[in-house]
């Protein structure tokens, strides 16, 4: 353990700063239509480790909340039409495109993102929206799967999330899934790295807090794919853990892998109750 | 040719003759400024959208001359005053000389 | 103990609330951009807003807006940035006012510039000090 970053980390966390404190008590309306849930009582099982549970929009500035209220200002939307675009696209040895089997995904795309991770009964496994999707392109389509969280496969899963604004996150944690939640929720409380830092250090501890000049949210999954206006593209939920573990300098999990799939059960149940928010803006 | 550039307008459809409109406009563009280099040390060449404009019925609404500090995306919202039924006619102009288009119609009345 | 530099500035930081990029200023070129613009012209300094946050939450996409009743046009400014020019806005005979709003990149903390050409053929000026933050591990 490097005793002199334990110290500065923790002379940092524990600084008095005068903007510390909770998220802002702003409401999202998007499209002045989509009444969004941001703050919530706390789920079950988190069993009183939080009190309620937030947004990540609450914990931005005035302007950045501004860019989500409208379609039209939220930059993560063109990407949504792109895969709108490739929603009705043919591809593949099969030459079928999305909407030959879902037609409309305002319709056949509603909920998904809600409860998604989910079992999937017939496959055996738990799997993440961008699972699905490579699975229906592999064995319906006769097309090649996505890279995960790359391109395509980001616009995709954005456009399907945004057909669950509004609906509460809702993911099981037993039953077929109960072993890899637990999983995620032992990594979500492991120390990693150089810093040892761990998802809970900041997120459950610290949320509100400032770490230099971020303002440390709960670390909630409920606005992915996010539109980071940092790199001004859409972001999944796999790379933002990639970013989060790399941060304590430690050695990440893939993107894609297993660790993170149980990881990102673990902490998209962690906001059951907030309302999907995907693509949400934020810094 | 800059490649996946996909325009996204808020245009109102109808509006009473005379009104003032409120017009949002986004693109997918990278907008590389010219500052950034790559792993190797090269200087990544400048690309980006350096106008755009917005007309309606031929008469211009506004004409943006564009530099790489505007972020990658670019957003523009500004007003419009509608005279009569018409069509808005955006366009942004590449600077590898690409022009990307986009129209909404308006019903007067 | 002992502590290296950087994490000596970052308790500092913890304490002093925000890691901000030093000032950062371009007088010369800015000067030059204003006069090409107004042809040498006096410039009031009254006449133009723009809207800018206080604190760029991240210096990649700053919102701003500009406006100034009856303008012909509107240059913007970045007086930090390696280039300053940002936009010039041109209002048209359909333009429902003369107002735009916009996203910009900010290298660092700076003033950014607006500078209207008026109705009469007059000039008008204003500016605002962006502080541009860096992050923590939001990175």
């Amino acid at each position: 353990m490097n005793f002199k970053a334990m110290t500065a980390m923790a002379a940092l966390l524990f600084a008095p700063a005068a903007y510390a404190g909770g998220a802002d008590d702003d409401t999202l309306i998007v499209n002045d239509e989509i009444e969004m849930v941001t703050k919530t009582a706390a789920p079950e099982h988190l069993d009183g480790a939080l009190d309620q549970i937030i947004s990540g929009w609450h914990f931005r500035a005035d302007e950045t909340q501004q860019l989500q209220t409208d379609d039209f200002e939220n930059q993560g939307m063109i990407f949504v039409d792109q895969a709108m675009d490739t929603w009705n696209t043919a591809e593949g040895s099969e030459d079928k495109s999305c909407a030959d089997c879902h037609n409309d995904p305002a319709e056949s795309m509603k909920g998904v993102a809600a409860t998604y991770p989910k079992w999937n009964e017939e496959a055996g496994e738990l799997r993440t929206v961008q699972m699905q999707v490579n699975d229906c392109r592999e064995s319906r389509m006769g097309a090649e799967a996505w890279k995960y969280d790359a391109g395509e496969a980001i616009n995709m899963e954005a456009m399907i999330a945004s057909h669950s604004r509004g609906m509460p996150v809702d993911v099981a944690i037993d039953g077929p899934v109960a072993e890899q939640w637990e999983k995620g929720k032992d990594i979500y409380y492991t120390r990693y790295g150089q810093l040892e830092l761990a998802c809970a250090s900041c997120h459950e501890e610290n949320y509100g807090n400032y770490i230099r000049a971020d303002h440390l949210s709960q670390g909630q999954i409920n606005g992915f794919p996010t539109y980071r206006l940092k790199n001004a593209r859409l972001n999944g939920v796999h790379s933002r853990f990639r970013g989060c573990i790399r941060d304590t300098r430690a050695e990440t999990f893939p993107t894609g892998s297993p660790e993170f799939v149980a990881l990102e059960l673990y902490v998209k149940s962690r906001g059951n109750g907030l309302s999907v928010e995907g693509p949400s803006v934020r810094n | 040719m800059a490649s996946g550039v996909k325009p996204r307008v808020k245009a109102p459809s109808s509006a009473t003759a005379g009104e003032v409109v409120t017009i949002k406009t986004l693109i997918s563009h990278k907008m590389e400024s010219g500052q950034r280099k790559d792993s190797s040390g090269n200087v990544i060449p400048r690309s980006i959208i350096n106008r755009f404009t917005c007309d309606y019925n031929g008469e211009n609404v506004i004409d943006v001359k564009m530099e790489p500090a505007i972020s990658t995306n670019p957003y523009f919202e500004f007003e419009a005053k509608i005279p009569e039924t018409g069509e808005f006619k955006f366009t942004w102009y590449d600077d590898d000389g690409d022009v990307y288009e986009d129209s909404k119609a308006v019903t007067v009345g | 103990m002992e502590f290296t530099r950087r994490e000596t500035l970052a308790m500092g930081a913890g304490a002093a609330l925000l890691t901000v990029l030093p000032f950062r200023a371009n007088a010369a070129s800015v000067d030059e951009l204003i006069n090409e613009f107004t042809g040498g012209a006096a410039v009031a300094d009254s006449g133009v807003d723009l809207i800018a946050p206080e604190i760029a939450e991240n210096g990649n996409t700053v919102p701003i807006e500009v406006a100034a009743e009856g303008a012909s046009a509107i240059m913007v400014l970045a007086a930090g940035n390696p280039t300053p020019p940002v936009a010039t806005f041109n209002f048209g005979p359909r333009a429902g006012s003369h107002a735009a709003s916009t996203r910009i990149r900010l290298a660092g903390t700076q003033d950014v510039i607006a500078v209207a050409r008026l109705a009469d053929g007059s000039y008008a000026r204003t500016s605002k000090t962006v502080k541009v933050t860096i992050g923590g591990c939001g990175g």
